[in-house]
């Protein structure tokens, strides 16, 4: 099963100094290798600071844009793995090594997999692949 | 296959229902994964079981019957569902999950299964309201009714929790497993706290006209036990003692008309004093053991109190030194503030009093209705009556059980 984990760490990469970034990131970098090397990685990536957002809506027919996330709360999204486990349990195993879990929070949010879902996005795996001749 | 020997068949299958219809529905919900399916599987099995074993004999082993019938019932009611809703292959899906052959023998694994249980219904990642309706809805086996009724809350709220868990369960995928050792430390935590929730409202009713709703410590005190003989850890041995000392002292607390009566007034003699000496074993098994913890140590300081022939002959020195070791391992103002109390014993009020104002200046439990009872209780012995006036009052003023605020009345009266 697919999990969304993600990483609120409220800008904590921002106010590093130089060394503690370099050894931030090589904790993601021993981590994430770990977790491809398992076979458990789907997806990851960091996002640039909350203040960068852009809010899209579509009201009235007309785009409307604003400054900023469309939630304003003290924790922030500050980047997310998306991993392949067995269940919640090795899924929170999971969550708790990300290195942000110790400055921030990780939510761990189960991803949709039913035959709806997986028809209208195109996902569903396809057993045997039919040949076109 | 015989004819029954005791009593009648259906006399039989009330007692196997009474004795292990927990147990098969933790199987069935392992077999299924799928709580309403093992329930409806659970209940089928039973009606099934009525039906034929009257004519046919009651099983050799019932229990294995049981689950056997009940994992069929759910394949047929899987294939009748499928003609309404479900993809012909989510269906093949599903019957191939429940029909395949179990590793286990018939019996072996049954107790693990409500282990499971146990853990799943406990899990962090549910609501602690919901794992508590959970772990008596689908662990003890009570209704609906009966767990809104003890919680005073309408059967629907229970209703709801309970339903909002079970689909967080299937749709986060959290397993049917006892956790491993890694994990295990603080899964437990979560788990000993529900069964220990669950003891406290029956124990020491949050609200409402009744000091003690006997049943739910029971229920407590079954799953301490279920616990202690599956999973032998030091602070599930701790927890189980614990319980079994409170209760031991249940006869004690009330007077017939539902009146408090607090430790230094109790007459020791209502006291069940073998259920005191079996838990002290159970304390000074777990304090043996590594990896006893908080569970362990407030058991200790009960069978402390347990042992004593009255609050003077209390060994209270002992008693301040078991807090302090709880202090060190797990700060928290309401150990302080108990630990204030035996210190008062130990050294006399005015020690007492100088530990909870410094408590009080901390600005740590202002709203705990204890720390003002304890501090006018220490006030009073000073002949400060002012001061213990309006700590009753305090104190008065944030408690809404009835017996607890006719005790504080009385007091406030007597000064």
């Amino acid at each position: 099963m697919k999990y969304l984990c993600l990483i609120c760490a409220d800008t904590c990469m921002e106010r590093m100094t130089e060394d503690e970034r370099r050894s931030h990131f090589d904790e993601y970098r021993e981590f994430t290798e770990e977790l491809r090397a398992r076979g458990q990685l789907v997806a990851v990536n960091r996002l640039q600071p909350p203040e960068t957002a852009t809010t899209v809506r579509i009201r009235g027919g007309r785009v409307s844009t604003t400054d900023g996330p469309f939630a304003e709360t003290k924790e922030q999204a500050g980047g997310f793995y998306v991993i392949e486990t067995r269940d919640l349990n090795e899924a929170i195993g999971v969550a708790s090594r990300i290195p942000g879990a110790r400055y921030g929070c990780v939510e761990v949010r189960p991803i949709a997999e039913d035959g709806l879902t997986l028809d209208s996005l195109g996902l569903r795996p396809r057993a045997a692949p039919h040949r076109v001749s | 296959m015989s004819p029954s020997g005791g009593g009648s068949t259906s006399e039989r299958i009330e007692s196997i229902y009474r004795s292990d219809s927990r147990r098969v529905l933790a199987t069935l919900i392992r077999l299924l994964r799928d709580f309403d399916l093992a329930e409806e599987a659970l209940h089928e099995a039973f009606a099934a079981a009525i039906d034929q074993w009257p004519r046919e004999g009651v099983p050799e082993n019932p229990r294995a019957w049981l689950v056997s019938t009940g994992r069929f019932k759910a394949i047929d009611r899987i294939r009748r569902r499928a003609r309404f809703d479900v993809s012909l292959e989510d269906v093949a899906e599903a019957i191939e999950a429940i029909a395949a052959p179990e590793r286990n023998g018939d019996n072996e694994g049954v107790d693990d299964d409500r282990l499971r249980l146990v853990f799943t219904c406990c899990h962090p990642a549910l609501q602690p309201d919901a794992q508590v309706a959970l772990t008596l809805r689908e662990v003890c086996g009570l209704t609906t009714e009966e767990i809104a009724h003890a919680y005073l809350v309408t059967p629907s709220t229970i209703a709801q929790r309970i339903v909002r868990a079970k689909s967080k369960i299937r749709q986060a995928n959290i397993p049917y497993e006892v956790p491993g050792r890694s994990e295990l430390p603080s899964r437990l935590d979560s788990v000993l706290r529900v069964v220990y929730l669950v003891f406290n409202e029956g124990y020491l009713a949050s609200s409402g006209g009744s000091l003690t709703r006997h049943d739910l410590s029971v229920e407590a005190i079954r799953l301490g036990r279920l616990l202690v003989e599956l999973l032998p850890e030091p602070e599930a041995v701790g927890l189980l003692a614990l319980m079994l000392l409170h209760d031991a002292r249940r006869n004690a607390r009330t007077t017939e008309s539902g009146e408090l009566v607090l430790l230094d007034q109790q007459d020791r003699s209502l006291w069940n004093h073998e259920q005191i000496a079996d838990a002290t074993r159970l304390v000074e098994r777990a304090l043996s053991s590594r990896g006893s913890g908080v569970y362990a140590l407030q058991a200790a300081i009960a069978a402390l109190h347990g042992e004593a022939a009255s609050t003077e002959t209390t060994d209270w020195a002992q008693i301040v030194a078991l807090y302090d070791v709880m202090l060190r391992s797990d700060p928290s103002p309401v150990v302080e503030l108990n630990r204030a109390v035996a210190l008062a014993m130990r050294d006399g009020p005015v020690a007492g009093l100088h530990a909870i104002d410094g408590l009080l200046d901390r600005g740590e439990l202002g709203d705990y209705r204890f720390v003002h009872a304890a501090r006018a209780d220490l006030c009073r012995r000073l002949g400060r009556r002012a001061e213990a006036q309006a700590s009753y009052r305090r104190a008065l003023a944030l408690t809404q059980l009835e017996p607890e605020r006719r005790f504080l009345q009385r007091r406030l009266a007597e000064l």
